[in-house]
């Protein structure tokens, strides 16, 4: 199970607690995880990134195991703490004031 | 009884007041969606259970919410917003092209037969429609296919559309208004557009008489005289008799011609009401006195209505979806400020008094008058 922990806001729109466990098919890459975190919560579809150009949005980022990942591609695998499901992946809010 | 329910949207969420019709004691619900920026909420016309709200945000971007039950429950509808074609590029500030991109649902307007249908004016200007209830939305491009879009530049606030008027004697009649483009028309369901700004005269602008360009705030229209429009444009109140055709001022004695927000009386068409700011530098009104105008005759001759708002030390503004009428008998009128203030005047004006005093800073007022 690939562990997940959303940003509040995110929280609070999909209903959820703090961390959400997904089932990823094959490879487990920034594509993947949040294309199965789509398909589970579809209220989720657009907040994370653009439904158009599939781009992060702006004002988030993605860590684990204590890495920036925000720029990594995203087909590159996730790692293997995450794929294991020993480390969660955070999405997280960057700080940007309001 | 019958009763009313008040729909704000603020800065940080979503809340619902509620009263009888004798409108002096109010529930209050909320906030929904706390944290998120509610640009604006809206009944159905015809289910008034019916509500439709644009939850958004600089990090998560554009939620559209749906309720079934009067705002009890929501449920998150469609959020894909898609430029029709190729979007091309509009005016920035400093007059460059720049690519339209969509930001926000800046209005939702509920369809006046059908709950499921619901127009979206949204930025990066252009007009959005559904027929399933939120579900999916497609663009009425004609409206950006007009030719005049890479004239458009964004106001203040940015490149807005922010409101949209149902004509309910003609389907195909829609009319809208872009800050800062204008106003438009369509007498074909929104396959054309035609601007309707002959009369608008904008000094900040290089053509002050120019076809598009002028930053519209609002218009207001009676909902049986639907070729008598008003407008509070940037700076200037606007009338037109023959469904924009053609405008002409009704500023009259206002102390100051600039503001955001027009209606009109839900039982008198000649009534109308505005809130005037001192200027577009200072956005607060005039002398720290919070006071409603009201024209009982169209516009031009206007009286200060103040019983009840603060008449010292007040700053706060009243924004462009920020007021609202209800159909009762005397008929209700409301407003949200940015301090957080919701004030109701029961009695067309006369006197008000506040509903709640500390929301977060108020985006936008609805009405709907309950059975």
């Amino acid at each position: 199970m690939i562990r997940v922990i959303l940003p509040p806001h995110l929280r609070t729109l999909a209903q959820v607690g703090g961390e959400v466990a997904l089932e990823v098919e094959g490879a487990v890459t920034l594509r993947t995880v949040i294309d199965a975190l789509e398909a589970r919560y579809p209220m989720l579809r657009g907040t994370i990134r653009d439904q158009l150009t599939q781009q992060r949005r702006p004002f988030l980022r993605f860590f684990a195991c204590k890495e920036d990942l925000s720029h990594e591609p995203p087909d590159a695998p996730l790692p293997g703490a995450v794929t294991s499901g020993a480390e969660p992946f955070f999405i997280v809010g960057a700080i940007a004031g309001g | 009884m019958s009763g009313v329910r008040v729909l704000v949207g603020t800065r940080k969420g979503a809340f619902i007041l509620t009263s009888d019709g004798r409108r002096d004691r109010w529930d209050v619900s909320g906030p929904h969606f706390g944290g998120w920026e509610i640009y604006h909420l809206k009944g159905s016309p015809v289910d008034s259970n019916r509500l439709y709200a644009s939850q958004s945000s600089g990090w998560f971007g554009q939620v559209i919410q749906r309720s079934n039950d009067g705002g009890k429950t929501w449920e998150p509808a469609g959020n894909k917003f898609e430029y029709a074609g190729v979007p091309g590029t509009h005016q920035w500030y400093d007059g460059t092209p720049h690519p339209w991109e969509f930001k926000r649902v800046w209005h939702l307007e509920p369809s006046l037969s059908d709950p499921d249908m619901v127009y979206a004016g949204v930025e990066d200007a252009a007009l959005f429609r559904t027929s399933d209830g939120g579900q999916t939305w497609e663009e009425l491009s004609g409206l950006r296919g007009h030719g005049s879009g890479p004239k458009w530049q964004p106001g203040a606030g940015g490149m807005c559309l922010h409101t949209i008027l149902l004509d309910a004697s003609d389907p195909a009649r829609i009319f809208i208004a872009i800050s800062a483009a204008g106003a438009f028309r369509t007498d074909d369901g929104g396959k054309t557009w035609q601007p309707i700004n002959r009369g608008l005269k904008s000094e900040y602008i290089p053509d002050p008489n120019a076809e598009v360009g002028h930053c519209v705030h609002r218009i207001a229209m009676h909902r049986l005289h639907p070729n008598v429009l008003f407008m509070q444009k940037h700076w200037d109140v606007m009338r037109s008799d023959d469904a924009g055709a053609s405008w002409y001022e009704v500023s009259g004695n206002l102390p100051s011609d600039f503001g955001f927000v027009i209606d009109v009386h839900a039982h008198e068409p000649e009534t109308i009401y505005v809130v005037p700011i001192k200027s577009d530098s200072e956005h607060y009104p005039p002398e720290g006195k919070l006071r409603v105008y009201r024209s009982r005759s169209g516009g031009n001759e206007w009286e200060p209505l103040s019983k009840g708002l603060p008449q010292r030390d007040c700053y706060v503004n009243i924004l462009r979806d920020a007021m609202a009428v209800d159909t009762l008998d005397p008929c209700g009128v409301y407003f949200g400020t940015t301090g957080g203030q919701v004030y109701a005047s029961a009695d067309a004006g006369d006197s008000w008094a506040p509903i709640v005093r500390d929301l977060p800073a108020v985006l936008s007022v609805e009405v709907q008058t309950l059975p």
